[in-house]
């Protein structure tokens, strides 16, 4: 395990000990590195991979994979976990953990599928999704931020009592939805230029995310915040406030999610979600994300999202059945996060 | 084996012929008749609605986080209902081992007359199940199974198999006529035995056909994003097939959803379980849904009913026995438009 932190550095505690090996001006010219260039070595590698599988797609599934039908399904199932990650993204930089994304993925797709909502249309429960979703993450924000918690368990917390709340709003019953335009938006009619809207959502979401990160002082503080929160604060960031604001920003993520999740079933089901937290983490630490903070792409987490997905895809063409899958996905986190151990530590030696 | 004797000797104690009397074991929808044309001495031996010997049963039950889980607490709370002799003590429902071990111990120590039980693992719960059976308290075992007999005195569920069995053979008979005709399956949670017993009896029932092969197989997770996620995938992977199975109709509200998105309908889809949704859309006859295979939670009633007759020592209706049989497999009927108006009482939300 002593593989999971980069070369002689130490693990950073979540509560911002200064424990960190950099010097206090580091994170603003780390921010700037990572707008300045958004492919790195890593990336390369990721890219890499991901040409791999398509290869591999092509060679054993040319007809089925290689269509525009494909592509629109790959990208479609990795639009709603995308989404997330990117949320998520941001709160592991920060130096936090959100462990509660499926729960309010869940919890905001079933409020926003019952409770009256369906009655005020497509507008009220993208509303009430993006709501609920806003509402937990400024419960976990505080919690983290201005309470006695670690974010692991607060965000523990939230998961257990999302998934419950959802479980009891719902009644365990799966929420049909029956709203036209909200249907609508998941059918082929609602393409734009052969593109399906949730894809849309999903690309708007990583360029917002992307330039939040990358060309703003928010992303900059983010990156400050998670290398070492203590130096942040001695340079003048608030560094609870700032916390808030990513938990705030990831239970938006979900909400936005939670949404698209609706369009794409057609329903809210209290099984939403399920383990997003995983495949959220797993994406973005795949994508070169450290999960002690500090450091961490836009463009890697969602590379991370497409790989998974057109592995999966890759896999149900084949039809390859799940234990199979399980074991090469895992294998696969493996193998990934080894190259990512190598490159960082060829590429950002400081 | 003193612990079975017990029940037993009441049982025989009380328990004469059981002859005619209502459809108790036949679904909950069935009470009419009760006086049909038996008049017999001997029937008040049988159970039957009229109030008796007061009964606790102790309900330890799923956590509702599935449709079908969901409809298993609804029946059994509403059947206990019914009774005024019965009283209920529910614990909730959880689809934690340790969690529900500790339940049924509770129940046993507040020495309920009767436990009706379906565990979250039947393995793993079987101690707890020799334990209340120690303890003098008869175990109705529902649906998922003890891994001991010794652990209930009776056990009643579904028929994982022949679910499977029953819709290959429907698919089999519309499919007979036809040339190379493809099948495609849409499975439930692969790490659950009854998925595989379903998926046994299904490919057991193709080999009946030499004309139709199953061209390709996913597992779900019982879940609506699962099943949207896994049927798109499988509609890409098999640009046309004639039918599909799929295991569980909560999944298919996805799995209906994906094939709406795919524009696809050159195949007939069957289900599994029983929703009320799904045989709207059967009745309806306006989606690829044209079939559901049950796997009804009625019998969560009938184990109430069981609970309650072994509780007051009595045998059941319609049987020669004296007691009530040591299990119950329930038959997995094909649904179709044809019979849709007679189950659509029993379809969950």
């Amino acid at each position: 395990m002593l593989s999971a932190a980069p070369a002689g550095k130490p693990p950073k505690d979540p509560a911002g000990n200064p424990d960190g090996d950099e010097a206090v001006p580091a994170p603003p010219s780390r921010g700037s590195r990572i707008g300045s260039v958004p492919i790195d070595l890593h990336h390369l590698s990721l890219f890499g991979v991901l040409a791999v599988l398509v290869a591999v797609g092509a060679v054993t599934v040319p007809e089925q994979f290689l269509s525009t039908g494909n592509l629109q399904l790959v990208l479609t199932q990795a639009s709603v976990i995308g989404v997330v990650t990117v949320g998520v993204t941001f709160v592991i930089i920060g130096g936090g953990i959100d462990l509660s994304v499926g729960a309010i993925v869940a919890l905001a797709s079933v409020w926003a599928t019952t409770v009256a909502t369906q009655e005020f249309g497509l507008g009220g429960m993208l509303l009430c999704a993006l709501l609920v979703g806003l509402g937990c993450g400024l419960v976990n924000g505080v919690l983290v931020a201005y309470g006695p918690m670690v974010p692991f368990i607060a965000t523990l917390a939230m998961l257990a009592s999302a998934r419950g709340l959802a479980l009891q709003i719902s009644d365990g019953k799966t929420q049909v939805v029956e709203v036209d335009a909200v249907l609508e938006l998941g059918l082929r009619d609602a393409y734009v230029l052969g593109v399906p809207p949730l894809v849309l959502i999903f690309a708007a979401v990583t360029l917002a995310g992307w330039l939040l990160l990358g060309r703003t002082t928010f992303g900059r503080r983010t990156v400050a915040v998670g290398g070492n929160a203590e130096a942040a604060r001695l340079a003048g960031i608030d560094v609870r406030r700032h916390r808030l604001l990513l938990y705030l920003l990831s239970g938006l993520c979900c909400g936005i999610a939670a949404f698209m999740l609706i369009v794409l079933t057609g329903s809210g089901q209290n099984t939403n979600g399920n383990l997003y937290e995983l495949d959220a983490i797993a994406a973005a630490i795949i994508g070169g994300t450290l999960l002690s903070g500090g450091r961490g792409t836009i463009t890697g987490s969602v590379l991370g999202v497409l790989i998974f997905t057109t592995i999966t895809n890759l896999f149900a063409l084949n039809n390859l059945q799940s234990d199979v899958q399980q074991i090469a996905k895992g294998a696969i986190i493996v193998a990934a996060v080894l190259v990512q151990h190598r490159t960082a530590r060829g590429g950002t030696s400081t | 084996m003193s612990t079975f004797s017990l029940p037993s000797r009441r049982g025989l104690l009380f328990g004469t012929a059981a002859v005619s009397a209502g459809a108790l074991l036949t679904g909950c929808t069935s009470n009419e008749n009760n006086d049909a044309e038996d008049t017999d001495a001997r029937r008040a031996d049988a159970a039957d609605d009229a109030p008796g010997k007061p009964v606790t049963i102790g309900f330890a039950g799923p956590q509702a986080d599935h449709g079908w889980l969901n409809a298993i607490n609804e029946m059994a709370t509403e059947r206990a209902g019914t009774y005024s002799d019965v009283t209920l003590e529910a614990t909730e429902g959880s689809n934690d081992t340790a969690q529900q071990i500790g339940q049924i111990e509770t129940l046993i120590n507040k020495k309920v007359d009767v436990l009706v039980v379906l565990p979250a693992d039947g393995k793993a719960l079987t101690q707890v199940g020799l334990k209340a059976m120690d303890a003098g308290i008869p175990v109705v075992n529902l649906d998922r199974i003890f891994a001991s007999p010794q652990a209930y005195r009776c056990w009643i569920g579904g028929d994982n198999y022949g679910m499977g069995l029953n819709a290959g053979r429907y698919i089999g008979e519309r499919l007979k006529d036809k040339e190379n005709a493809k099948v495609v399956e849409l499975a439930g949670l692969d790490n659950l035995e009854l998925t595989r017993q379903r998926t046994q009896g299904f490919d057991d029932a193709l080999k009946n056909y030499p004309n139709i092969e199953k061209v390709a197989r996913q597992a779900a997770e019982f879940t609506v994003e699962s099943g949207q996620a896994k049927m798109a995938q499988l509609l890409r992977a098999v640009p046309e097939f004639d039918a599909l199975w799929n295991h569980d109709d909560d999944q298919g509200v996805g799995a209906e959803r994906a094939i709406q998105q795919a524009g696809r309908d050159e195949f007939f889809m069957v289900g599994g379980a029983g929703s009320k949704h799904a045989m709207d859309a059967i009745k309806a006859d306006d989606t690829v849904l044209k079939a559901t295979v049950l796997y009804p939670p009625t019998m969560a009633a009938s184990a109430i009913d069981l609970a309650r007759a072994l509780g007051q020592g009595k045998g059941i209706g319609g049987l020669a026995e004296f007691e009530i049989p040591a299990s119950l497999t329930l038959y997995s009927a094909v649904v179709t438009k044809d019979n849709v108006e007679q189950y659509l009482p029993t379809g969950f939300r």
